[in-house]
């Protein structure tokens, strides 16, 4: 794992969850919105907080799908589930919510899990063939994009 | 909603291992090239049909029951089922370390809704 690859994975969990906040916040300004007048979703892309937040879920994706190229889902998603911790950070410091002692034991949780999972390998390996030495899946993939 | 989120997530997670290391595909070749094989791959597609699937799955539980309760269970229960189908179908290792981080985080998520 290199630092570009680590920055990647906490560019998934930082984009998805200040993302997801300031879509909250700006669909706090426009209020309810009722099935029978859904054009008001329009006005909702005219709120800037509702457009920041647009552009960096498009960031979120982004790095996502580039942490799915080189990583397994099964290292992706605990590795980056940080971002719940990130937004429960925003809602106590920030928005000054009330953050209850279960949820400081979840967010522990979560830590840990994070904290485990990235410290193993990110890619499992290819089978390795009989007669042959062990090889990783990159350089297949790498084959796989040149071709 | 777990169903069609999971199932979304392999197939996208498929696609970008079939596509490649964007990095290197970048760097070789250019954004437009990475952008142009991701969008061309079918399984992209049909992920992205999953995870539209799952969200409208979710605004109707949503519908008849309480955003404390199905947000964090559909996110705890996501978690576990990733990790299974990650291991029937992307054949990915999911060793003791994995499965440990997994069981963290989906209680962790879990006890966020209290």
């Amino acid at each position: 794992m290199t630092f570009r690859k680590y920055l990647v994975l906490v560019g998934v969990a930082v984009f998805g969850s200040v993302g997801d906040t300031l879509l909250s916040r700006g669909m706090k300004d426009i209020g309810t919105i009722s099935l029978t007048h859904l054009q008001s979703l329009l006005l909702a892309l005219q709120n800037l907080w509702v457009v920041g937040g647009i552009l960096l879920l498009i960031g979120f994706f982004a790095a996502y799908m580039t942490a799915l190229s080189w990583a397994d889902l099964t290292y992706v998603l605990p590795a980056t589930s940080i971002g719940y911790v990130i937004i429960a950070l925003i809602a106590k410091f920030v928005l000054h919510e009330q953050v209850t002692t279960a949820r400081w034991i979840g967010i522990l949780l979560i830590t840990s899990g994070v904290g485990f999972v990235a410290g193993g390998p990110a890619l499992t390996p290819l089978p390795e063939p009989e007669g042959e030495t062990e090889h990783q899946r990159e350089p297949e993939l790498a084959m796989r994009g040149q071709s | 909603m777990v169903t069609a989120s999971v199932t979304g997530d392999v197939l996208l997670s498929k696609a970008m291992k079939q596509v490649g290391d964007v990095g290197d595909l970048w760097k070789n070749h250019g954004m437009f090239r990475v952008v142009g094989n991701v969008l061309r791959h079918p399984l992209f597609a049909l992920g992205i049909v999953a995870m539209a699937i799952a969200f409208f799955a979710l605004l109707f539980g949503l519908s008849w029951g309480d955003v404390s309760l199905i947000a964090p269970a559909s996110a705890s229960l996501t978690f576990v089922g990733n990790m299974i189908a990650a291991k029937l179908f992307l054949h990915e290792r999911v060793d003791r370390r994995r499965c440990i981080a997994v069981a963290f985080v989906a209680c962790g998520v879990a006890l966020l809704a209290f």
